[in-house]
């Protein structure tokens, strides 16, 4: 069979499994999107902003497991895309991102519309390759999709020159079943002595916690972790990309930690004695000051990126490898063997845990008249029975999603964690939405964020994608409004968002339905009814307190011991 | 502590860009770097010189063996190892000076490569302690211009780096 450029990449992507490219056209892919027109099996997504077929593809891989494909233009359309890649990048998304380029006679030259993308997008990929020659180009897929998707997953950029492409110049096609690469071999086995290791310290444990994170999502590791986590009776703590590997409303469940986690979560790992993490990367916004994390713990440390481990906290035993089999060989060297946990110690243990439990961390004012975003999150977690795939923009927004709508399975729970990118929610929610048609898709937002991507309101429109959009409306770049009342003696600089269109008019006018609800007794109605409308995208504006925080809080620099609980409060 | 790091990586275009990135991105340091092709034209040979902190250079070698383009790599510093790097050195060289900086070339054994009237060029292989020995050593006045390689370095005993 002889192939175009153009036509090799649709190729190449049928055969690698691929059903859904987001992208946008221009003309360095003119031939690609001509050889995309004469087939059907490949669904192209036009998206209204390059950015947003990044964000759209990441919600499809983080929803689905499958690498995300994205398809731009060159210049600005390759600029656009940088914002989803990073955003991929940060969270270790498996996507394939192809870009076009200006011919390779002329690169070099400042061309039209020529951008140097493999030097712009170098330090947010996990990999990137300029196509040289039409030769390379089945081959250059191949290994994008390899490196894309094993390892510690992330972002490979393919930059294809237009004459690459030219339907004149055709090659006999072939796509390699299978890539080596002598420079990239991604550890497949964790190692055993050290899985034995750590399994002898986790029975000597007294005041133990695990400690997981996005790799055990990435690696769908879900259940050898719920099931270690049972069989040793351990409590477990979760970070906010981890959210749902444990079931949320498991028993040995803490909450989530970190800046924005429960009492108990970080009272556990500052009084811990054998910590577990799994999964996860030490990263700040989780473990506060380092000098102050875990003072009296062991650490176990398990991950696919041997890079990951003692960067930012040493680490005792590191075991590098996927986490769904290490976790498994744990389970069996914990059954095969004939130690048990500490019974009396863990005892104690969870007793201490209860009395910080009774706390009450996540209280908030329920007879308010005025909607409190955390019971907006309740609410449509009963009206969706827990069960929807719920996306999120950032900030305060973001933080009561993640606290409230207790997600007890993995991959419902899908935000920008490491980027922190705000108007990531609308458009992953297109591309999860595209994964699973029949699925409750909400996108948990605020009303600055949504406003970063609300052209894509026509992208859904077009696709028939009955996604929900809850607005949390509090008027304000809420997450920046706490800071600066915290730490800038309430000095609201530049956070105001009081300007904004009519959400319920502009949703209309974009052929959806839009609904207002600004008091608490009207809420679950108005929920309700929103999610009645199975194949229409609604649009729910929810007026909410405009003066709530997200507690609890630890401050940056701070200890996770450390924490104010509510307005007002000293730190505890 | 000065680490002297060995690269065994696909010879191309963009892998030395991969490294000089990691490096500035992470903010780690970076003395000298130089990169040549091997017998084997598809890989080339890099030798980074940086400092740090075992922690940082531990790091430094993780995120380097990360980078796809990256085959190998060996920290020199951590066995018996050899290190060289050339220096071509212009001396001001007046009539009175010149027999003292033949005399000192002669010591440090390098070997001047051009002579006018008024200056010598000087070159010098070896550790880079002695290349800055020798700079030490002479007049500052009189030098005009200094150029390195950037160390290069080979592990001691009949054990090579390869695939
Ligand atoms: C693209 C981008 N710009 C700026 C920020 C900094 N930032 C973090 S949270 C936030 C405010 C978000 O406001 P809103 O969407 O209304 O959410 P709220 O906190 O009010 O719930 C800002 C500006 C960011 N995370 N992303
Ligand atoms: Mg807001």
């Amino acid at each position: 069979m002889e192939l175009s450029g153009g036509e090799i990449i649709v190729q190449c992507l049928r055969d690698e499994g691929v059903e859904h490219v987001f992208g946008y056209p221009g003309g360095a892919v003119l031939h690609i999107y001509d050889a995309l027109f004469k087939q059907k099996e490949l669904k192209h997504i036009l998206v209204r902003h390059e950015q947003a077929a990044g964000h759209a593809a990441d919600g499809y891989a983080r929803a689905t497991g499958k690498p995300g494909v994205v398809l731009v233009t060159s210049g600005p359309g390759a600029t656009n895309v940088v914002t989803g890649v990073a955003t991929a990048f940060m969270d270790s998304i498996p996507m394939v991102v192809l870009t076009g380029q200006v011919p390779t006679p002329v690169i070099g030259s400042d061309a039209f519309q020529e951008v140097d993308t493999v030097g712009i997008t170098r330090p947010c990929v996990k990999h990137n390759f300029l196509v040289k020659r039409l030769e390379d180009l089945a081959d250059t897929i191949k290994k994008a999709f390899y490196i894309a998707t094993t390892g510690r997953p992330g972002p490979v950029v393919i930059d294809i020159p237009k004459d690459i492409t030219d339907p004149g110049i055709k090659i006999p096609y072939h796509y390699p079943n299978k890539v080596k690469m002598r420079s990239y071999n991604p550890v497949v086995k964790g190692h055993l002595g050290q899985i034995k290791k750590a399994v002898k310290i986790l029975m000597e444990a007294e005041r133990p916690v695990f400690y997981t994170g996005g790799g055990v999502v990435l690696d769908d590791a879900a259940k050898p972790l719920t099931d270690l986590v049972d069989t040793l009776g351990f409590p477990i703590t979760q970070t906010l990309m981890g959210l749902g590997a444990y079931p949320g409303s498991g028993k040995h469940f803490l909450g989530m930690l970190g800046m924005h986690g429960t009492y108990e979560a970080n009272m556990a790992m500052h009084e811990t004695d054998v910590l577990i993490a799994v999964g996860a990367r030490f990263d700040d916004r989780v473990t506060g000051h380092v000098k102050q994390f875990c003072p009296d713990a062991t650490i176990i440390h398990v991950d696919i990126d041997p890079s990951s481990i003692s960067k930012n906290v040493r680490v005792d035993v590191p075991i590098v490898g996927p986490v769904k089999q290490v976790l498994k060989d744990m389970l069996k060297v914990v059954n095969d063997g004939d130690k048990k946990p500490q019974q009396q110690a863990l005892k104690k243990w969870w007793k201490q845990i209860d009395k910080w439990r009774a706390m009450d961390c996540m209280k908030y004012d329920k007879k308010s008249e005025l909607i409190k975003p955390q019971q907006a999150v309740e609410v449509l977690h009963k009206v969706t029975k827990g069960d929807a795939y719920v996306t999120s923009d950032v900030g305060q927004h973001q933080m009561f999603a993640a606290q409230f709508y207790r997600f007890d399975k993995p991959r419902r729970w899908i935000n920008s964690g490491g980027l922190g990118t705000m108007g990531f929610g609308l458009p992953a929610a297109i591309g999860v939405q595209m994964a699973h048609p029949k699925a409750d898709v909400a996108v948990v937002t605020g009303e600055s964020s949504i406003q970063m991507c609300i052209q894509e309101l026509a992208t859904c429109l077009q696709y028939d994608l009955p996604i929900k959009i809850i607005l949390l409306n509090n008027g304000y770049m809420g997450m920046v409004r706490q800071w600066q009342e915290f730490f800038y003696d309430s000095r609201y600089s530049q956070s105001g968002m009081s300007v904004t269109p009519d959400f319920v008019k502009l949703t209309e006018s974009y052929g959806h339905i839009g609904m207002r609800v600004e008091k608490s007794e009207d809420l679950e109605g108005a929920m309700k009814e929103a999610f009645s409308h199975k194949d229409r995208l609604v649009f729910l504006d929810v007026v909410v307190d405009p003066s709530e925080n997200v507690y609890p809080m630890i401050a940056a620099g701070k200890g996770h011991h450390e924490m104010y609980l509510s307005p007002g409060s000293e730190l505890v | 502590m000065r680490h002297i790091i060995s690269i065994l990586m696909e010879n191309e275009s963009g892998a030395l860009a991969r490294v000089a990135n990691l490096f500035t991105a992470r903010g780690y340091n970076i003395e000298s770097l130089t990169v040549a092709p091997t017998e084997d034209l598809s890989l080339s040979r890099m030798t980074l010189v940086t400092s740090g902190s075992d922690e940082i250079i531990e790091q430094i070698t993780k995120q380097l063996n990360k980078l796809v383009d990256v085959v190998k790599l060996v920290d020199l510093t951590e066995g018996g190892h050899i290190e060289r790097e050339m220096m071509l050195i212009k001396l001001r060289a007046e009539r009175t000076q010149r027999e003292e900086i033949k005399r000192l070339v002669d010591i440090f054994r390098g070997k001047i490569i051009d002579v006018t009237d008024t200056s010598y060029t000087v070159e010098l292989t070896g550790a880079a302690s002695k290349l800055n020995a020798f700079i030490e050593a002479v007049n500052e006045e009189l030098i005009i211009e200094v150029v390195r390689t950037g160390p290069s370095g080979i592990g001691r005993g009949p054990k090579g780096l390869s695939l």
